[in-house]
């Protein structure tokens, strides 16, 4: 089966704004706020504009930041974010 | 149908009415507000008979105005008042824009401002007008207005709205002429407005900074518990009518308010606990 | 005071200046009441008013730049949830007026997202929309067969995050109404907007809003789709032949009569004014059912074209059936509802009813 792929919305069409241990983005072109956990902006944050799989997606934020040696468990929560990032509108599913 | 103007913090409204009593009180009530400076009103409120026998018949006030609510409930004439003021409000929660609408009560000292939000029976309506007769600037018991692009707050010092145990709290407090009627068996229970003293009326156009935000919850052990900034945001925004309308600046407004103004929240079982309680958290503040 | 002077500040904007504060008091509350406060702000944009008037208006703005960006979004979300259906989606009214960059589309208030699919693709649209997170907006079984049966529409849903409603079209008109559009022919002729989503051909567009203003309603909101209608007409009427093929188009539709009514309103209270027929003015004052209050008058005139566009929906036995059923007194009959809401026809009758 084919991986599916994200792209994320382009970062011109976010604010976000860090808070204690969660973060807001608002999202300019729906006008909606997000209150938001880690992992979700680093991994907006590492999508930039481009095409990319749930594993792409992983070895990106393991470049950027420690993941420790687990990052295989962390596929399904990656997968679970993609999920509800492209139900609200954040990444659209290719 | 007649009529009146009146000028609260920046909002106009003119409101118009089938029956005369409605516009009496009001007048009486806010003799001392200022008309709108040109004669051009922000809203308009209109309090109509729900059906048109319903003028002489049982006489039903249904709220309406440039902004309405379609299920609304008519009250009764005798809540005539009530029905301008929730008017009133109506139009500032549905149609301001200038500012950031808080939920929220708020008082000032040495151009501070202490903002004050939480549920209907959280009590800060009341605690707002304690203080107000206590050496604070009541500057709204309903709305904290927040500026934009400055970040202060301002005021909107409308009639505040007394319900059930706070009506005999507030008499003792303050003079008899001061008080609206009492309206009985209303949808919020026993209601009474008190006109703001002269000095909150005088400065409703001046604003504060905003220093302190308050959580209060009334009816419980005396407690205080730091509140941390997303919690904050979350709150005031589920709070606030106007915050996604503002779109972008509604977002940074919020955000660089939580950012810089620090929040408890506080239980209290009593006015006086929670006096001592605010007087504790603002000098902690300072 | 009557809503002339709304007319008179939308044709002709520089007839402002001079108003006192009890006439624009009266125009502030008249354009709130007809949703017309963001159009009319955009019409007086430049000029010199007074400053309370200014923050009005320039909040007027902001507010329709609001509902504006909440439109598209909405539209993208409908495009992104059918996105794997092979079928056109085409924008309608507002929505599509904002989409398309029209003259209509400035500074309008915009409600429900109206879009129009293929009769055929109604059951997927409708899972596609369900599996995207819309779902129904609770009605009784009645209104739900008649809806599918009868309406040119769905049954309304709501997202049941966004908590925003979409109405799917297979047409413009219920199919219980006496005209029967081509659905076909304006889906066949619809415009690409690039990114998955269409709008109506101008023509189709300008028929859709004609149809909407006089075949369709009891005229609520009218006096905003006349202006949406004098805005189109303005806009398209350079190009040309577009009168031309507007009336040939309007003959396929079978909406001619609705046309050459909606053109004689349009010129004649927005635009360059002509003469009205008797019949016109009916409407005109229907249009005009505004007091400086914002209240709405002329309760006869409503009521007449209320009563009137329940007769247009429906040929006259319908009619008959369905407020039989709606008033409960079919219960009485051979018509009844089983506990699970299922409406069952010529069952026999129960003694216990409710």
């Amino acid at each position: 089966m084919a991986q599916p792929r994200f792209r994320a919305e382009d970062a011109s069409h976010l604010v976000i704004k860090p808070l204690d241990d969660l973060s807001l983005i608002y999202h300019r072109r729906s006008g909606t706020t997000h209150v938001v956990a880690s992992p979700v902006p680093e991994m907006l944050g590492v999508m930039g504009g481009d095409p990319l799989g749930v594993e792409e997606i992983l070895e990106r934020l393991s470049q950027r930041f420690e993941l420790g040696n687990e990052t295989e468990s962390l596929i399904p929560v990656v997968a679970a974010r993609l999920e509800e990032l492209a139900a609200l509108g954040l990444v659209e599913r290719l | 149908m007649q009529g009146l103007s009146l000028q609260i913090g920046p909002a106009s409204f003119r409101i118009a009415s089938a029956w005369r009593e409605p516009v009496e009180q009001l007048e009486r009530l806010y003799a001392a507000y200022p008309k709108p400076e040109s004669g051009i009103a922000d809203f308009t409120v209109r309090l109509e008979p729900a059906r048109p026998w319903r003028r002489w018949v049982r006489p039903s006030v249904a709220i309406c105005g440039d902004y309405m609510l379609p299920d609304a409930a008519p009250l009764p004439l005798a809540q005539g008042l009530l029905a301008a003021e929730m008017g009133m409000n109506l139009q500032m929660a549905l149609g301001w824009r200038r500012h950031a609408l808080l939920h929220a009560s708020c008082v000032e000292r040495d151009g501070r401002a202490l903002v004050m939000t939480g549920a209907s029976g959280s009590g800060k309506s009341t605690l707002a007008a304690m203080l107000g007769e206590r050496g604070w600037r009541l500057m709204g018991d309903e709305f904290a207005l927040l500026d934009l692009a400055t970040g202060d707050v301002f005021a909107f010092p409308r009639l505040i709205s007394l319900k059930n145990g706070a009506i005999g709290v507030m008499e003792g407090e303050a003079k008899p002429v001061r008080f609206g009627p009492l309206m009985q068996a209303t949808p919020k229970g026993d209601i009474r407005h008190l006109v703001p003293r002269p000095e909150a009326v005088a400065r409703m156009s001046e604003g504060a900074m905003p220093a302190l935000l308050l959580f209060p919850r009334f009816g419980h052990e005396a407690a205080v518990r730091s509140v941390g900034k997303s919690e904050s945001f979350v709150r005031l925004t589920q709070a606030s009518t106007n915050y996604v309308a503002l779109g972008e600046a509604g977002f940074a407004a919020l955000s660089r308010f939580v950012d810089e103004v620090p929040a408890q929240a506080i239980d209290y079982g009593s006015g006086e606990e929670a006096m001592a309680l605010v007087e504790q958290l603002w000098s902690a503040a300072a | 005071m009557s809503a002339m002077l709304l007319v008179r500040a939308l044709r002709d904007p520089a007839s402002v200046q001079g108003l006192g504060s009890g006439e624009w008091n009266a125009l502030v509350s008249m354009a709130r009441a007809e949703q017309l406060i963001g159009t009319l702000a955009h019409r007086l944009n430049g000029l010199s008013l007074p400053p309370a008037i200014d923050r009005i208006m320039a909040d007027a703005r902001d507010q329709a730049a609001f509902v504006r960006r909440q439109a598209l979004w909405e539209a993208d979300r409908a495009r992104a949830a059918l996105n794997g259906l092979d079928t056109p989606v085409i924008l309608l009214k507002g929505t599509a007026y904002a989409a398309a960059g029209l003259k209509a589309g400035v500074g309008r208030s915009i409600g429900d997202l109206d879009i129009l699919v293929p009769r055929e693709a109604l059951p997927s649209v409708e899972t596609a929309l369900m599996d995207a997170g819309w779902e129904w907006v609770k009605s009784d079984p009645y209104d739900d067969l008649y809806y599918r049966r009868w309406m040119h529409e769905l049954p309304p849903m709501i997202h049941r995050e966004r908590d925003r409603m979409i109405d799917v079209h297979h047409t413009i008109l219920p199919l219980t109404a006496r005209q029967t559009p081509d659905a076909d022919a304006m889906i066949a002729d619809r415009l690409e907007l690039g990114g998955g989503l269409c709008v109506l051909s101008p023509e189709d567009m300008v028929l859709h809003c004609v149809a909407h203003l006089l075949a369709d309603g009891d005229l609520a909101g009218c006096s905003r789709n006349l202006w949406d209608l004098h805005c189109l007409l303005e806009e398209f009427g350079g190009e040309g032949g577009f009168e031309a093929r507007l009336e040939s188009r309007a003959a396929l539709h079978r909406l001619r009569p609705h046309l050459e009514r909606g053109l004689r309103l349009a010129n004649g209270l927005y635009g360059a004014g002509g003469a009205l027929r008797l019949s016109d003015r009916l409407y005109v004052r229907r249009l005009l059912s505004r007091n400086h209050w914002g209240q709405e008058t002329g309760k006869l005139t409503r009521l007449a074209f209320y009563i009137r566009s329940h007769w247009l929906r429906m040929p006259p036995l319908m009619l008959a059936r369905h407020l039989w059923i709606k008033s409960g007194a079919g219960a009485l009959t051979g018509q009844r509802r089983s506990q699970d809401g299922h409406v069952e026809i010529g069952a026999p009758k129960r003694a216990s009813i409710r």
